[in-house]
């Protein structure tokens, strides 16, 4: 067990105790997906492998990116690049409350002092056509993570449904180190030698960013951006099922699926520069969602989706 | 007889879910076994955020058998009926009972429906409300295709019988078998035990820290919160909304009271309030000499060795940051403010407000052009009425609206007072979006009364003429809600407005308008629209169906206030029925005059003449509407009538014209006894032409003075 009986110290010894906590439960432990995404769902090994019948166990730390919520490093809590903690597993197990609060245990929260509530949080993303019941979880009032059992993914329903755990790990980290203002907190040891704080790391990263996202970002060539991602996504479905050249049936489903992704951050950044009016934002929401669900749609013709020959 | 206990163990169920829940648990399952014959003593249904609770007492420990008689064909019959009555009733022949009847021999069967036990019922029973359950969102869980509200981890269902002996209900649902154990508190007592009954699993409970009964826990909460607020001479700001939510979301409620950071004690208390009670689910503590909130309640689901101190540092922490959240929009806000608020009117140019319609600020164009207009009727200055109407929507550009949808108007409100603006129009932007129903309050401030008039309006126009009007129970802008804000808006404060053309200035403006969206589609499809709307027969069209729109709504809103619809009817009938206010004031006159004794003879006597009249001008096929002469007149019945309708014509015809429904009512009473003993004494029809159409025309007299008050043809009765 990852539970070291005493409060973790830093930053990352969150995150090493929750890849620790849940390895021991048997999830297979991924890295990051290598793109800008809004949010750990994003990662194929949640939106897709949620899809079809094959079991399916994964965790992993995602970094993440909303441009809307940059502060230039300012805010205590807000980052326009944070990290999110994802578990998901399929089928859901019985007992997955329990292996939650388990996790919660292996961060050094006390269950007998502090109060852990699951409050109705219905999530739903509109970007990938998805949605599913669950809760935010509360302690001591403060949401630590986000609890799903996914009903729907690109249109799809889930069958069997997969049951998703976020984490917001900044704000949980900020929690349980007892720090007020997330820069402040440890990000290695207090102690090491060469001791560094979330702000050491990020501060001026966020700054920059910031500038970028809210007044440097071409808005032409983002929108140019959008538009071959759609294109790209639309082509890549539509080639033949039968590599001519291998002569193997291979439906391309996953880069098709990262094209879908970039449109979606693409939107973001357009969002966060301030030139999407609230008529276009459906608009723009639908298109990625569309590319989503083909994507969706080609991911359940593969293997690993649990197409059979 | 038996007690019935069933405990549906899940994970945990949405607040606002649960009590609807335990009803339905209670109704469909008392009612299944009803249905199948077993009957019940009592029965009551309790619910927690993990579990809903049906106990049911003296149930029936087995469904009665029973015996019924059908009578078949006749023994004569074909073979094929005879089959099929055999087949219908479940029996043999050699079963059958021959009688004599009249028409001859026939069969008679005797069907038998034996008795079962309560548990298979039960069973039965309870497996169909489980998979049938009426969740607003249910989800399946796991590889399993059942669904409920969150997944559902155990049945309990016990039978307990007179002596106390308990015995397992045997059933399985999608691999859920019912069994006698439940579990107590997720952290102060976790682990599972046996129950036997009812009583027994209720105490058992409470002492493994879950309250079943959520109106315990309510209370208990609401005595703690209010005690504690009290020790600390500060009271508790009532929201049973909130209480029974938060009854919902915990098993065993501890009720901690927190400080809020001085540095944001001056937010506005409603900013307070909405940003503790929707993200925290706080209760607010006011100091009742001041009105100022200065602590919060939260409701944990535990107790701790630390009696709570570190929940309630969480709870505070968090709360902090929430504030500065609300601060930061806040400061943000009055900085904008400060400098007039332009940006925020600019901005709402870029908000959508229908696409066919054009942004915010087109909308608030027009409202500000019918604002100016409405503003004499009302009594103010048109240029204040504009400025109010132009500030109205500024606030839905502030950071707080965009977090706080709903202190919409009230912020601006405050943000008008910081922009320096004059008190009317802050008033007015808080206010002109009232009334938001039957039973809001009616702004009463001249200047909210235009901006929310002229609001209202400009919604009923507008969607009038891009053809988006409610259908059926399809009314996705509220428009019904909008329309009886007019009524009530024009009848309450009493304003000359005619409806019928009332935001024709909103047409032009929108006919004016010239929309320039990318979607070139869109575009000319608007234009469409306009082209159609700009020939006068189309907005005559429009202009009529919204005011029968109007009419409606009227009828609704004054049925509610007592006043029967052919009341309505006869008044709508009547000219200058597109003043609501006139057109009101008649029908209460009239509904007034109608359950007195002197009007309900009145109408009697109108309705006689009428039919009369009616009849003779069919026959005759002329009008009788002119040239009755008193040196006809036979009879001193006829006579008197002659002199009433002289004396109370004029009275009548004045009270009309000034608008005093009333007098003109009590005017026509004086000719109630008139015109009963003019019908006691003569005869219409005489053999005499000349007299008859002499007392023809004296009836039409009657008919004319009574529908110069009102159609009382339409009245019923």
């Amino acid at each position: 067990m990852a539970e070291n009986g005493h409060i973790p110290r830093s930053f990352q010894e969150i995150i090493l105790r929750l890849q620790a906590y849940w390895a021991e439960q048997g999830c297979a432990m991924l890295q990051p997906y290598d793109m800008e995404v809004g949010a750990g769902t994003f990662h194929p090994a949640t939106t897709l492998r949620s899809l079809g019948t094959n079991p399916w166990t994964a965790a992993y730390v995602q970094p993440s990116r909303r441009p809307t919520d940059g502060r230039y490093g300012d805010s205590p809590n807000r980052w326009q690049h944070y990290y999110q903690y994802q578990v998901i597993i399929k089928p859901s197990p019985p007992d997955l409350q329990a292996l939650y609060l388990g996790s919660l245990s292996a961060i050094g929260i006390d269950m007998d002092l502090h109060d852990i509530r699951f409050v109705e949080d219905d999530w739903e993303s509109p970007t990938l056509g998805a949605w599913g019941l669950g809760w935010e979880v509360w302690c001591d009032g403060m949401e630590v993570s986000q609890f799903t059992y996914f009903q729907q993914v690109g249109g799809h329903d889930c069958h069997p449904v997969s049951g998703e755990l976020t984490y917001g790990l900044e704000r949980l980290a900020m929690y349980v180190l007892g720090f007020d203002d997330g820069n402040e907190m440890p990000f290695n040891a207090p102690d090491a030698p060469i001791p560094l704080t979330y702000g050491d790391v990020f501060r001026e990263a966020e700054a920059q960013y910031a500038r970028w996202n809210f007044d440097v970002a071409d808005t032409d060539m983002l929108l140019q951006h959008f538009l071959d991602a759609e294109a790209e996504c639309a082509r890549i479905l539509d080639a033949p099922e039968i590599d001519p050249k291998t002569g193997r049936r291979i439906v391309m489903a996953l880069p098709a699926y990262d094209q879908c992704i970039k449109a979606s951050h693409v939107f973001n950044l357009l969002d966060a520069r301030g030139v999407i009016s609230v008529t276009e934002r459906q608009a723009y929401i639908g298109r990625v969602r569309a590319l989503a669900k083909k994507c969706a749609d080609a991911f359940v013709q593969t293997p690993a989706g649990g197409w059979a020959a | 007889m038996p007690d019935l206990l069933i405990e549906l163990f899940s994970e945990e169920i949405p607040a606002r879910m649960q009590s609807r829940a335990a009803d339905d648990l209670r109704t469909r399952v008392t009612d299944g076994l009803v249905e199948a014959g077993l009957t019940y003593a009592g029965a009551a249904a309790f619910s927690t955020p993990r579990r809903l609770t049906l106990t049911v007492q003296g149930l029936l420990a087995a469904s009665p058998t029973t015996t019924e008689e059908r009578k078949g064909p006749r023994t004569d019959a074909p073979e094929k009926a005879i089959e099929g009555f055999l087949r219908g009733a479940g029996v043999s022949r050699d079963a059958l009972e021959v009688r004599d009847e009249k028409k001859g021999q026939v069969y008679f069967a005797k069907i038998t429906k034996q008795g079962r036990p309560a548990d298979v019922i039960v069973a039965e029973v309870l497996e169909g409300v489980i998979r049938n359950f009426p969740w607003p969102k249910s989800m399946r869980w796991g590889s399993g295709s059942l669904r409920w509200v969150r997944p559902l981890h155990s049945i309990l269902c016990i039978l307990t019988d007179d002596a106390g002996e308990a015995s397992i209900v045997e059933m399985d649902v999608d691999g859920i078998k019912a069994g006698n154990s439940t579990e107590g508190h997720r952290f102060m007592a976790p682990g599972a035990f046996t129950i036997s009954s009812f009583d027994q699993y209720q105490s058992t409970l409470k002492a493994r820290h879950v309250i079943l009964d959520a109106a315990e826990r309510a209370e208990a909460i609401w005595q703690d919160a209010t005690n504690q607020a009290f020790a600390a001479g500060l009271e508790v700001v009532e929201d049973r909304g909130l209480l029974a939510e938060v009854a919902g979301l915990v098993e065993w409620p501890v009720v901690l009271m927190g400080e809020i950071g001085a540095e944001y004690l001056d937010l506005p208390p409603e900013v307070l309030q909405t940003s503790m009670r929707e993200h925290q689910k706080f209760f607010s503590v006011k100091n009742p000499k001041t009105g100022r909130i200065e602590r919060f309640i939260t409701v944990a689901n535990r107790e701790t060795a630390d009696h709570g101190a570190t929940i309630l540092a969480g709870n505070q922490k968090v709360l902090s940051a929430r504030l500065a959240d609300a601060k930061f929009f806040w400061e943000n806000d009055l900085r904008v403010a400060e400098t007039g608020g332009q940006k925020w009117l600019d901005a709402l140019g870029d908000v959508t407000f229908h696409n066919k319609l054009g942004s915010q600020a087109e909308r608030i164009n027009r409202i500000a052009a019918l604002a100016r207009e409405v503003a004499p009727a009302v009594g103010v200055d048109p240029d204040l009425a504009e400025q109010a109407a132009r500030w109205a929507k500024a606030d839905l550009s502030s950071e707080m609206v965009y977090e706080f949808p709903e202190l919409q108007g009230l912020m601006g409100r405050y943000y008008a007072k910081r922009a320096g603006m004059p008190a009317e129009v802050a008033a007015a932007a808080e206010e002109h979006y009232s009334p938001l129903g039957p039973s809001d309050d009616v702004p009463t401030a001249p200047v909210s009364v235009a901006v929310a008039l002229a609001d209202k309006l400009d919604l009923l126009t507008g969607f009038w003429a891009i053809d988006e009007k409610p259908t059926g129970s399809k009314d996705p802008f509220a428009l019904r809600r909008a329309a009886l804000g007019v009524i009530r808006l024009v009848v309450e404060n009493g304003v000359p407005i005619p409806l019928s053309e009332a935001g024709r200035t909103v047409l032009m403006v929108w006919l004016d308008w010239t929309p320039s969206y990318p979607n070139n589609l869109l575009n000319s499809e608007i234009n469409q629209l306009q082209n159609k709307l700009k020939e006068t027969d189309a907005q005559e069209a429009l202009f009529k169906d919204r005011l029968s729109f109007f009419h409606d709504r009227l009828k609704v809103y004054l049925k509610d206030q007592g006043i029967r619809h052919d009341v309505i009817d006869a008044c709508v009938a009547m000219p200058g029925n597109d003043d609501l206010a006139l057109l009101v004031k008649r029908a209460q006159a009239l509904s007034d005059f109608l359950k007195t004794e002197d009007g309900e003879n009145l109408l009697q006597g109108f309705k006689r003449a009428n039919n009369i009249l009616t009849q003779a001008e069919e026959k005759d096929g002329v009008e009788y509407s002119y040239g009755a002469d008193i040196k006809f007149a036979e009879m001193d019945e006829e006579r008197a009538l002659f002199a009433a309708l002289d004396a109370q014509g004029p009275i009548i015809t004045e009270a009309l014209a000034s608008e005093d429904f009333a007098a003109a009512m009590s005017a026509m009473a004086a000719l109630r006894a008139p015109i009963d003993a003019f019908f006691e004494a003569v005869q219409v029809n005489t053999d005499n032409s000349v007299v008859r159409r002499n007392r023809l025309n004296l009836l039409s007299r009657i008919r004319k003075t009574c529908l110069d008050a009102a159609d009382l043809a339409r009245i019923e009765g």
